[in-house]
């Protein structure tokens, strides 16, 4: 008799737990509002956290992996983040997830570093809906998880987190650039080893199931699912990717080139198209 | 909202989600305002025969406010009265109404949004029961789906339960394509959809008989322009604009009325520095975390609410001027 009620206890939270979490999810103008000006709760979090990890242990990043986000996301639809990485704390970083607590899709992207990719720095850009923790969570090779975090105000007024200019984002739909960026240190040779690259993919990237008003449908989601950086046949990075990351996907980075091979890239997104592009390693014109 | 979620699973939404938002934004809140209408009645002026316009005050919307932070008006004609935006709360919507009732009896036949922008179009439902036709580009109801759900998110904290709890998103039912004519009866007012430039849904509405241009947010003056369009887009259809034959503007932000097309000079000032400041930092390959935080910043005495949007115009630029 004891055991009996205490298992429907369990059942019961988990339930609610699950329940409210696609409430919360479902009806965002429910009054859950009052006090967001704060920084959340972390009960977010915690139920995110099992969600991805399970009962992973996650720990503080001591250094593994660093965040720099803005205090405010200006406009909401492209909030800026840079990633750093020191495989010297705790060893090479094999993998990042990128959560935005806050956003109907908190899972931003998940990065996977190629073994000898030797990325250092990562930036991309972010839709933040709401007042969040916007964190990383790096996996090093012993399989240890460090996590940083940073706290972003939603922005003001009428910046939403949507596209601007619709037509624009379709008319050239999986169009690519990259652009490598002449060494800093002076004196360094140039294409050699640490070579930042910035990679930025054209697509709505945009998140459906927003009704139309008019005929009461939702617009199907249309956003770059997966996508492969290489050099040569040696894997740089991989991202599985979500609608947190914004419109026209951007990804800056540093990582160990190999000089003279060319640089490819392979993108799908949900609708199953595929875009391709590779190019010379070379510092383009700037 | 719960049929659109039944086909995700929980990991589908953690990655993909939906588009309603959790969570509500906060607005940085300004001091009051120092005009707005406190009581029924929208403080219009008359600024040419049988037109009339408020002048908003340069704020964020609050609850303090109304929301009655941009320049709205109508034209009335021998049949019926065009209204030129609804204004940032139901309140505002019913004050506009009650200010048309106070010059004229004329039915009102068309209510023109000029964009999607909250502040031009939350009044929308107190011209419900009026019988007005609503008019509005015609990429306005896609804009207010993609954000109308966000909208009355995020405006929530800054307005308050109160005003926000009677605005709804009401899309328009006509939709203007290029350009096209509205007869109120021996007058004829002419409406244009440009290409995107303040927003992708941007509409002008111009008197023919008195050469009054109601501007919408294609023109901003002292208000800071905000940018959520294209800037290449809004900087070349600026020799367009200014080419329309008016006399006086109703600019979307600022004095009512303005000299045309003087009105256009600041912010076309604006956009130059913008442009230019972004574009010298992509060329040096200034990540845009860092470009943001100086652009423009030349410009910040000539303007209103510099603070609350200079560096949201500065990133939307580098994102879209990195493609050139």
């Amino acid at each position: 008799m004891n055991a009996q009620p205490q298992r429907t206890r369990s059942m019961r939270h988990r339930i609610s737990l699950v329940v409210l979490t696609a409430l919360l999810g479902a009806f965002p103008l429910l009054p859950v509002h009052a006090e967001q000006t704060s920084v959340p709760e972390n009960a977010v979090w915690s139920s995110l956290k099992s969600d991805v990890f399970g009962d992973r242990v996650i720990e503080a990043a001591n250094g593994v992996i660093r965040i720099e986000a803005p205090k405010r996301a200006e406009d909401a639809a492209i909030v800026p983040v840079d990633l750093h990485f020191n495989s010297e704390k705790a060893g090479r970083i094999k993998a990042v997830t990128l959560i935005v607590d806050e956003n109907p899709s908190p899972v931003a992207a998940v990065f996977k570093f190629g073994p000898d990719a030797g990325v250092t720095h990562l930036a991309t850009r972010l839709r933040v809906n709401a007042y969040s923790y916007v964190r990383a969570i790096a996996e090093t090779e012993d399989g240890k998880l460090h996590m940083v975090q940073a706290f972003v105000k939603a922005s003001g007024g009428c910046s939403a987190p949507a596209m601007k200019n619709q037509d624009e984002a379709m008319a050239s739909l999986g169009k690519m650039k990259l652009r490598v960026f002449p060494p800093k240190a002076p004196g360094a040779e140039a294409m050699n080893r640490a070579t930042e690259m910035q990679l930025m993919i054209r697509h709505p990237n945009n998140s459906g199931l927003q009704m139309d008003q008019l005929t009461r449908y939702y617009i199907p989601a249309h956003f770059i699912q997966g996508l492969t950086i290489s050099q040569g046949d040696r894997l740089i990075m991989t991202m599985e990717g979500g609608i947190s990351i914004s419109e026209d996907p951007n990804f800056r980075f540093e990582f160990h080139s190999n000089p003279g091979e060319d640089i490819k890239v392979e993108a799908s997104d949900t609708e199953g198209m595929k875009f391709e592009n590779q190019w010379p390693l070379a510092s383009s014109a700037l | 909202m719960l049929t659109g979620l039944k086909t995700f699973s929980r990991r589908t939404i953690l990655k993909q989600g939906k588009a309603a938002i959790a969570g509500v934004l906060s607005c940085r809140v300004l001091p009051p305002g120092p005009v707005f209408a406190a009581g029924g009645v929208l403080p219009v002026r008359q600024v040419a025969d049988g037109i009339f316009a408020f002048a908003g005050t340069d704020a964020l919307m609050t609850d303090a406010n109304r929301g009655e932070i941009c320049n709205v008006g109508f034209v009335i004609g021998g049949d019926g009265v065009a209204v030129i935006d609804s204004g940032g709360s139901v309140a505002e919507g019913r004050a506009l109404i009650a200010a048309i009732r106070a010059v004229t009896d004329k039915p009102i036949a068309y209510l023109i949004n000029t964009h999607m922008h909250p502040d031009h179009c939350f009044g929308n439902a107190a011209f419900e029961g009026t019988g007005a036709v609503l008019v509005g580009h015609h990429n306005l109801p896609r804009a207010l789906a993609s954000r109308g759900e966000f909208y009355l998110s995020s405006y929530r904290e800054s307005m308050g339960e109160a005003l926000m709890r009677e605005i709804r998103i009401i899309p328009p039912t006509k939709l203007i394509n290029d350009e096209e004519n509205l007869d109120l009866g021996g007058r004829i007012i002419r409406l244009k959809a440009w290409k995107p430039a303040h927003t992708d849904n941007d509409l002008t509405v111009l008197d023919e008989k008195t050469g009054v241009l109601f501007t919408g947010d294609l023109c901003f003056i002292r208000h800071l322009p905000t940018l959520d369009g294209s800037l290449t887009g809004w900087i070349a259809q600026l020799e367009a604009l200014k080419a329309i034959r008016a006399k006086i503007a109703v600019p979307g932000h600022g004095p009512v009325p303005a000299k045309w097309p003087d009105a256009l000079e600041d912010e076309r000032r604006y956009f130059e520095v913008l442009t230019h400041d972004i574009r010298q930092a992509i060329a040096a390959g200034v990540p845009l975390a860092m470009a943001i935080r100086t652009a423009a910043e030349s410009e910040r005495g000539n303007w209103h609410l510099f603070d609350a949007y200079n560096v949201r115009n500065a990133t939307a630029a580098y994102a879209e001027l990195e493609w050139e």
